[in-house]
C-alpha cells in the first residue's frame, strides 16, 4: 500500500534537459535500475510526448517506437508510460502503435482549459484496458474554479487520476496549496502534481501538494527536466519517507539510481540559471529556455526581454515559433529607438 | 457579379462557430443566398443568430435538405468529419454540390489561391483546414521556388475560444487532413502538422508557422514569391499577412503568417474561422457564377 504514487518522468521531461538525445543504452540502463528501485511508473519519450519530435520543439535522437522498445525490454514490475498531447500526436499515427508495443500507462495532456481535446485519446486508452491519467499544462494561467471544471471533464472520461502541471515553474507554495486543496475536495479521483524548479520551489511545492491532498507526484531523477528542471525524485522520496509517507520505493536504490543517472544520462551541470528564473516569473513554459537562448544570441537581443515579452503575449508550450517573432520585434524596436 | 438576375441558393449544415460565421459571410455575397441554416438544436447560439438575421432554420439535420430538394443547389457541411461521411453518402445521390468544411478526406482539396478552377469538376470539394488554408499556399510557393525540400512542418496556434466542439473532437483528423493537403500540393512526402490551442485571455490571433528543412534557397526570389502569394490570398482573406518573411536559420526556412478575422461571428482573433470560411465562400461563388452562366446561356438559346 502506498500513500504517494510516484511517476518517474526522467526519460520524458528529463529529455528536455538533454535536447531529447537519449540513446538506447541510456534508456535500457535507466529502466533496469528504476525497476530495481521499485519506481511504480517509468515514463519514456520526447519531452513533449508522442509525435512531438519536430523542428518546432526539437527533434529526438530515437523515434518514439525505438524508445518504447528499449524501455519495454527492461520493465516488468514497473509500469511503462508515455505522454501525449492531442495536437502533436494522433491515435492513428502515435498512440495506437505505442499501445501495440505494450505501454501500460498513458498521460493524455492538454493546456489548462482544453480538457475536452483529450476525451477521444483517453477513451481510446481506456478501451484498450490501460491506465490513463489526464494532465493539464500551464495551470498557473487560470483560476482554481476553471481547473476544477476542466478536471471534472477528465473525471467524466474515466481517467485514473488528474495531474496538475506547473509547466512554467510559476507557482509559489501558497498557489499550490490553494489549488490542490480545492481540486482534492472537488474530485473523486486521485490528484497529482508536476512541478518545475524555475523559482527553486519544485520540492517545496510538491510536498505542499501532498499536504494539501495530492496523492501522485510526477518527478525526475536529479531534478532534470525542461528549464530549471522538475522535482528531484530521490530527494522528494527521502523527504516523504522522513514525513512518514510510503512510496513503495527503496531509498538506497533510488539514491543509487540518481548516482547512475548522474554518470550516464544527465552529465551536464545542473542548477537554476538566471534565465530560468525569468521564465518562471514571466509564466512561460520552462522548455523554451534553450530556444530562447539560441534565438536571442542569433538576433542580438536580451533573452530576459524575450521571456518577458513571451509572457506578455501569453505563449504556451508548443508555440516555440513565437520566439523568433518576438526576437525580430525586439530588434525592430531597438532600431526605432536608435533612429 | 451583380448583373445576375437571381442568387444561387445554398444551405449550411452545422450551426457551430464555422457554420454561423459562414452564414454571416454569405449574407454579404452578391451571388449566394442562404435559404436554410440547419442544426440539431433550435436554441443554440448559432441558430438564434440565424433567426435574428431572418434566415430559415431547421433542427432536422440532413433530412431538411433531402426532404426539400429545391431549397438549395450548394450545401456547406460544417458538422464533423464523421458526420460528413454519412451526409455525403446521402447527398451523392442528389444533384447538390457539396463544400465540405470538415477534415473528412473525401472530396478534392481546394485552396483558392492555388487550384480554384479544379473545384468546378468535382461535386464534393474539401476546404482542408484553417491551418491548411494558411500554410499550403506558402508550402506550394516553396515547392515551386526551391528544390530538394526534405521536410515540411506546419504549426498553427489558435485561440481556445475559437475552437468549437467539432474542431476539438476532430483534432486528429485536422492533423491528418492538413498533412495530406501539404503532401498533395507540394509532393514532399515528409510532412508534419501541429495544432496548439492557446488558452490565453484576451485571445491570441491565429498564427501559422511553416518550417522546412532544405538547402539554402535564393531568399530574395522566395520572398518575392511569398509576397505575391500573400496578395493573392488577401484578395479573399483580407486579414492574412506575412509577419515573418522567409528567413533561413539553423538549416531551415521559416515563414510566419498571422490571420486576423473580419470579426463576423467571433471577434477578430478567430482568423482560423475567417481563412477557411473566406476560402469556402470564394469557392462557392465560383460554382455559383458557372451555374448562373448556364442559366443565362439557357435563356439566350
Amino acid at each position: 500500500m502506498t500513500d504517494v504514487f510516484i511517476i518517474d518522468s526522467s526519460l520524458r521531461d528529463g529529455s528536455h534537459a538533454i535536447r531529447h538525445q537519449l540513446d538506447r543504452r541510456q534508456i535500457e540502463s535507466y529502466c533496469a535500475a528504476a525497476e530495481t528501485a521499485g519506481v511504480p511508473i517509468v515514463m519514456v519519450g520526447h519531452g513533449n510526448g508522442l509525435g512531438a519530435s519536430s523542428l518546432q520543439v526539437g527533434e529526438s535522437l530515437l523515434t518514439d517506437q525505438e524508445m518504447i522498445a528499449c524501455a519495454r525490454g527492461k520493465l516488468s514490475r514497473s509500469k511503462l508510460g508515455v505522454f501525449i498531447i492531442p495536437g502533436f500526436g494522433t491515435i492513428n499515427k502515435d498512440l495506437g502503435p505505442a499501445i501495440e508495443q505494450g505501454v501500460d500507462v498513458v498521460c493524455v495532456s492538454s493546456h489548462c482549459t482544453e480538457a475536452d481535446t483529450t476525451q477521444r485519446h483517453i477513451n481510446y486508452v481506456k478501451e484498450k484496458g490501460k491506465l490513463a491519467y489526464g494532465n493539464l499544462m500551464m495551470t498557473h494561467m487560470v483560476s482554481k474554479e476553471i481547473l476544477i471544471d476542466e478536471c471534472l471533464k477528465m473525471q467524466s472520461y474515466d481517467v485514473d487520476g488528474v495531474i496538475i502541471m506547473d509547466s512554467a515553474g510559476a507557482y509559489i507554495t501558497a498557489d499550490v496549496k490553494e489549488r490542490i486543496a480545492a481540486l482534492a475536495g472537488a474530485l473523486k479521483i486521485p490528484v497529482g502534481f508536476h512541478a518545475h524548479n524555475n523559482l527553486g520551489l519544485a520540492i517545496a511545492n510538491s510536498v505542499a501538494a501532498i499536504e494539501a491532498g495530492a496523492t501522485i507526484l510526477d518527478c525526475c531523477i536529479l531534478g532534470f527536466g525542461a528549464g530549471a528542471g522538475n522535482t528531484q525524485m530521490e530527494a522528494v522520496v527521502a523527504i516523504l519517507n522522513k514525513m512518514g509517507y510510503k512510496t513503495g520505493i527503496d531509498l538506497y536504490k533510488i539514491l543509487d539510481l540518481a548516482d547512475m543517472a548522474a554518470k550516464e544520462l544527465f552529465t551536464s551541470a545542473k542548477g537554476i540559471k538566471s534565465i530560468s528564473i525569468v521564465s518562471g516569473l514571466a509564466g512561460v513554459f520552462s522548455g523554451f529556455v534553450r530556444h530562447v537562448e539560441r534565438v536571442s544570441l542569433q538576433y542580438g537581443v536580451d533573452a530576459k526581454d524575450v521571456f518577458f515579452e513571451l509572457g506578455r503575449r501569453k505563449a504556451v508550450g508548443g508555440q516555440e515559433d513565437m520566439i523568433v517573432e518576438v526576437a525580430i520585434s525586439l530588434v525592430d524596436k531597438q532600431r526605432e529607438k536608435r533612429q | 457579379m451583380a448583373q445576375y438576375p437571381e442568387k444561387i441558393k445554398v444551405a449550411i449544415l452545422g450551426s457551430g462557430n464555422i457554420g454561423t460565421d459562414l452564414l454571416i459571410k454569405i449574407l454579404r455575397s452578391d451571388v449566394l443566398e442562404c435559404t436554410r441554416f440547419v442544426g440539431r438544436n433550435c436554441h443554440s447560439k448559432g441558430m438564434l443568430k440565424a433567426k435574428e438575421k431572418g434566415v430559415a432554420v431547421s433542427d432536422k439535420g440532413i433530412n431538411e435538405i433531402l426532404d426539400n430538394p429545391d431549397c438549395c443547389r450548394i450545401v456547406f457541411d460544417a458538422t464533423s468529419a464523421k458526420d460528413h461521411l454519412q451526409h455525403w453518402a446521402l447527398l451523392k445521390e442528389t444533384d447538390k454540390t457539396v463544400i465540405d468544411m470538415t477534415p473528412s478526406k473525401i472530396g478534392k482539396m481546394i485552396v483558392p489561391a492555388i487550384n480554384l478552377d479544379d473545384a468546378l469538376d468535382n461535386r464534393n470539394v474539401n476546404m482542408v483546414s484553417c491551418g491548411g488554408q494558411a500554410s499550403i499556399p506558402l508550402a506550394f510557393v516553396l515547392s515551386r521556388t526551391c528544390k530538394d525540400i526534405e521536410y515540411i512542418e506546419v504549426v498553427s496556434s489558435i485561440a481556445s475560444r475559437s475552437a468549437g466542439m467539432a474542431t476539438r473532437i476532430n483534432i486528429d483528423e485536422y492533423i491528418e487532413n492538413t498533412e495530406e493537403g501539404l503532401r498533395s500540393f507540394t509532393r514532399c512526402d515528409n510532412v508534419k502538422v501541429i495544432l496548439i490551442l492557446n488558452p490565453a485571455d484576451p485571445c491570441i490571433d491565429m498564427q501559422t508557422t511553416l518550417s522546412a528543412k532544405m538547402p539554402k534557397p535564393d531568399i530574395e526570389k522566395l520572398r518575392a514569391a511569398v509576397f505575391e502569394m500573400e496578395r493573392a490570398i488577401q484578395a479573399y482573406v483580407p486579414g492574412y499577412s506575412v509577419i515573418v518573411p522567409p528567413v533561413y536559420e539553423n538549416n531551415r526556412i521559416v515563414i510566419m503568417v498571422k490571420v486576423r478575422g473580419l470579426g463576423d461571428y467571433l471577434p477578430a482573433y478567430a482568423g482560423n474561422l475567417d481563412i477557411i470560411n473566406c476560402a469556402a465562400v470564394r469557392t462557392a461563388e465560383r460554382y455559383a457564377c458557372r451555374m448562373q452562366d448556364a442559366l443565362v446561356g439557357a435563356k439566350h438559346l
